[in-house]
This record gives C-alpha cells, sequence and structure tokens, in this order.
C-alpha cells in the first residue's frame, strides 16, 4: 500500500509539472541555471571517471588475453562494447544519481523544510513547475554528457592499451571497427534519454515530498540516490530485453 | 475583509481546527492568539489556501474561496501576501531578486520600472544598499523586513504574518510589529498576525482572536483582554512573571 501511494504520488507530481507554466522569461532563465548546475558542472567528473574507467577496461582485457590465437584487436572491441552499451549509458547515469540527483533532492528539500516551496505556492506559482521543469529541459542535454563519456572512455582505453605496451594502435583500431553495429549507438542513446527522466523527475519527487527537518533532507538525499539507481538499472534490464534481444 | 465560517480542518484522526467562524477586517491589525498546538498556524494556511478545510466556508469580500474559478483564484493569489515565519527568503537569489519575484511572476513592466518599486519598498521597511546581499549575508530581523518588503511589493490587499516576531530580540521584535501595523494603515488592507507574543497583543491587536484545541474560545481587542473573565485567557495572558506583577499591580489599586 505504502509504494502504491509513493508511486501514485510521481504520477502526480509529473502531470502537475506539465500544467500552469511559470512565465516564460523566468522559466528561460531557470532552463539555463539548471543546464550549468546539472550538465556543465558535470563534465569534469564525468570526464576524469570517463577516461580512467576506459584505461582501466583496455588493461585488463588486454591481461586477460592468454591463448595466443585470440587476435589484439579484441582489446579495442571489448573496450568499445563495453563503454558504449554499458559504462557509458547506465554506470554514468548512477554515478549522476549521486551528483546530480542528491543535489537537486537536497536543495529541492531544503526549500521544502525552510517553507520556501509554501511562499511560491502563496503567491500563485505552480513549485512544481518551477522547481522540476526546468531540470527535465535541462536533461535533454544529458546525452551531449554521455557521448562525451564514449568518447572519452576509448580515448582512454587507447592511450592505455598502446602506451603501455598491451596492442598496437592499428590493432587497437580495428578493433574499434570491428563489426560495429550502428544500432547500438541508438540503443544506448534511447536509454540515455529514459535515464535522464528518471534522473531528473526521481530526486526531484523525493526533495518535494519530503517531511521534517534539516536531518530529513539527508536521509531523502540518501534514498533519492537509492531509489533513482534501482530505477536505472531496472529500466536498463526492460530496455535491453526488448531493443537487443 | 476575511469572513471565515464554521471551517474544520483534520489531519488523519486528529481534529486541529474545530469550526471556527470569525471576520477579520479591513485596514485592522487582526491578531489570531493561542498556545502551541492550538491551530493558530493551520487556520492561516487555511486562509492561503495552502490547506483545504475539511467544512465551512471562507469568504474574500463576500466572494466564497470554494466557488471561485481558476482565474479567480489567481487573482486573489497576486492579492495576497505572506510573512512567513523562517523569512523563507529563497536562498539562490539576493535580496532584490527576492523582492522583485512576485513582480516579475506577475507584471509585464521593464526591469528599471521594477527596480524602482523594489528600493521602494525597501526603503518603507528601513533596508537600503542590501541589495546585492544573499539571504545567508544578513540578520533574522532584515530578513524579516526583506519578506515583509516581498510580501507588500505587489500591493497586496491581503497580508498574512506567520509569527512575525519569533527568534527576534524584543526592540527588533517591536520594530515589526509596528512595521506591519504602519503598512495596514497605509494601505488599508487586512492583515491578520498569528502570534504567541504578548508585547505584540499589546502593540498592535485591534482586533485579537484567541484559539483553544482547535476552537475559537475569546474574540476582542487589546483593551478587552486584559478585562476579561474567561479563564482560558487569562491563563494565557498571565503566564509570564511580568503580566502576572502587572495584574497584582492592577488588582492592588483598584
Amino acid at each position: 500500500m505504502k509504494y502504491l501511494r509513493a508511486i501514485g504520488s510521481y504520477f502526480i507530481m509529473i502531470r502537475k509539472v506539465f500544467s500552469s507554466p511559470t512565465k516564460g522569461s523566468v522559466m528561460k532563465e531557470l532552463i539555463f541555471k539548471e543546464i550549468d548546475d546539472l550538465i556543465i558542472r558535470s563534465l569534469g567528473i564525468v570526464s576524469f571517471i570517463s577516461f580512467f574507467v576506459g584505461g582501466v577496461i583496455a588493461i585488463q582485457t588486454a591481461l586477460n588475453l592468454e591463448n595466443p590465437l585470440i587476435p589484439k584487436t579484441l582489446i579495442g572491441f571489448a573496450t568499445r562494447q563495453s563503454i558504449l552499451l554499458e559504462f557509458a549509458p547506465t554506470f554514468m547515469s548512477i554515478i549522476m544519481a549521486g551528483r546530480a540527483g542528491s543535489f537537486i533532492t537536497s536543495t529541492i528539500g531544503s526549500m521544502r523544510v525552510t517553507e520556501q516551496i509554501d511562499a511560491l505556492e502563496v503567491m500563485g506559482v505552480n513549485s512544481l513547475n518551477y522547481l522540476v521543469f526546468p531540470k527535465i529541459i535541462a536533461f535533454l542535454f544529458y546525452p551531449f554528457l554521455i557521448a562525451i563519456a564514449m568518447f572519452l572512455g576509448i580515448f582512454g582505453g587507447l592511450l592505455a592499451g598502446v602506451y603501455g605496451g598491451f596492442t598496437t594502435l592499428s590493432d587497437f583500431i580495428m578493433g574499434l571497427q570491428d563489426t560495429f553495429y550502428p544500432f547500438h549507438l541508438v540503443y544506448a542513446f534511447i536509454k540515455t534519454f529514459i535515464f535522464a527522466f528518471i534522473l531528473a523527475t526521481v530526486p526531484s519527487w523525493q526533495g518535494y515530498y519530503m517531511k521534517g527537518g534539516a536531518l530529513e533532507v539527508g536521509k531523502a538525499s540518501t534514498k533519492s540516490f537509492v531509489w533513482t539507481s534501482i530505477l536505472i538499472i531496472l529500466t536498463n534490464y526492460i530496455v535491453t530485453q526488448l531493443l537487443l534481444s | 475583509m476575511i469572513k471565515i465560517n464554521n471551517i474544520t480542518k483534520q489531519f488523519g484522526e486528529d481534529e486541529v481546527l474545530k469550526g471556527i467562524s470569525t471576520t477579520f477586517e479591513r485596514g485592522k491589525t487582526n491578531l489570531v492568539i493561542g498556545r502551541s498546538g492550538s491551530g493558530k498556524t493551520v487556520m492561516l494556511k487555511c486562509l492561503v489556501g495552502l490547506f483545504e478545510p475539511n467544512s465551512g466556508e471562507i469568504f474574500f469580500e463576500d466572494k466564497a474561496l470554494h466557488s471561485m474559478n481558476n482565474e479567480e483564484h489567481r487573482i486573489l493569489r497576486e492579492e495576497m501576501g505572506m510573512l512567513f515565519q523562517g523569512g523563507a527568503l529563497f536562498d539562490s537569489m539576493n535580496i532584490e531578486e527576492n523582492v522583485m519575484f512576485p513582480l516579475r511572476m506577475f507584471s509585464d513592466k521593464k526591469r528599471p520600472e521594477l527596480l524602482e518599486r523594489v528600493n521602494e519598498v525597501l526603503k518603507r521597511v528601513d533596508l537600503e544598499n542590501v541589495n546585492k546581499k544573499f539571504p545567508s549575508e544578513i540578520s533574522g530581523g532584515m530578513k524579516k523586513r526583506v519578506s515583509i518588503a516581498r510580501a507588500i511589493v505587489n500591493k497586496p490587499k491581503y497580508l498574512f504574518c506567520d509569527e512575525p516576531n519569533s527568534g527576534l530580540d524584543p526592540k527588533t521584535a517591536t520594530l515589526i510589529d509596528n512595521l506591519i501595523q504602519d503598512i495596514t494603515k497605509e494601505n488599508n488592507i487586512t492583515t491578520i498576525v498569528v502570534t504567541h507574543d504578548m508585547n505584540s497583543v499589546m502593540e498592535i491587536g485591534e482586533k485579537i482572536v484567541f484559539l483553544k484545541n482547535g476552537k475559537l474560545v475569546w474574540q476582542g481587542d487589546n483593551k478587552e483582554i486584559f478585562k476579561t473573565d474567561n479563564k482560558d485567557v487569562t491563563d494565557f495572558v498571565y503566564s509570564s512573571d511580568l503580566f502576572k506583577k502587572i495584574r497584582s499591580i492592577q488588582i492592588e489599586e483598584s
């Protein structure tokens, strides 16, 4: 019953987010601010993690190639597949649930605790539209972040593989080009858009409906990370089953 | 003028407001007093539309709140200003942006005109040269004054104040009380102040409504409250040593 009520409140929130829109000039500013807070400011951590994880994937693949019959091109192939299909869209989204999700929950939760959301409502502002809609729009730029993660992950793999002496540049590039299905990219970006919507709305929902004081804001942030991660993993499984099997 | 007729509010099994009826007059500072948990803030939140009463009616100038359509609701919201207990200033905005916020939401005027009005109301609440500061950089008393400025910037017909001087020193509290009363008179608005501060009762209580356990048990003004025999009111009024002393001197003199 408790979970049904929670799911119900989430969908009611989504409906309200798209009703009674905020004045255009105000909304435009809010969207730019959210793009800066949620996307641009995540560039650093996303780049750093992608580059080094790409390197680690290349090294680990190389170290597990003991059979001389298996070509060295597999290092590039495995790096590409891991990064494009799973690491960049899915695991980067879980990292974003920690980075951007906690930020969203704690910001909205603090506004709830300090009656700022009540102030918006008293002024006749649809607080859900004002607070959540710009985040949804900002997350439409999330695929650009994931594209950067894909590029840097593969580039990190290339540098680690070639300069670590595990493979040659031509072998790595041949592996990258081996049996490449463009639909895998489409699949990765379909997932990314769904995760973007989850990343924008689930933490907002946790923050908006939280009750209590400062301590509960912290608890809501943790809960938000757990819920967002679970939803991303479940959605990942369902989308993979639907699109790739 | 705001009239409430037999409103009740329940949270689960807990009945917080039990059939309250009264009228808050225009041009007067109307105080709602009572002990913590008596239902004052819930009543205020019903008036501003944050809570919906379970039964009863609220009238704004003879127009029932529940019979208003969306457009009438929107207009009514524009006519309301509210001062929250903690100020409820937006942390991400500086003082100027905070005060300008209601104007930006509801007016199509250009920024210089809006800024002129912002500076006018900031001057009215005795705050100058703080425009670019953030809420975290100013004192509690200043936050309350910024909050009053934000509440009145749109020239509201109704001003609601939730414990406006809680957490303030007596001198600043008196300044805030007087400011609320002056603004009420200057603009001839209907002001409702929720408080449990007896100094406010003495200073600005032109109409006082006393709540106990969700019921209205007494109403009158700041002179009548010291003469009433209602035990609930006298228990509340004379709960502090200072007022007990004043009471004993009054009895001795009489």
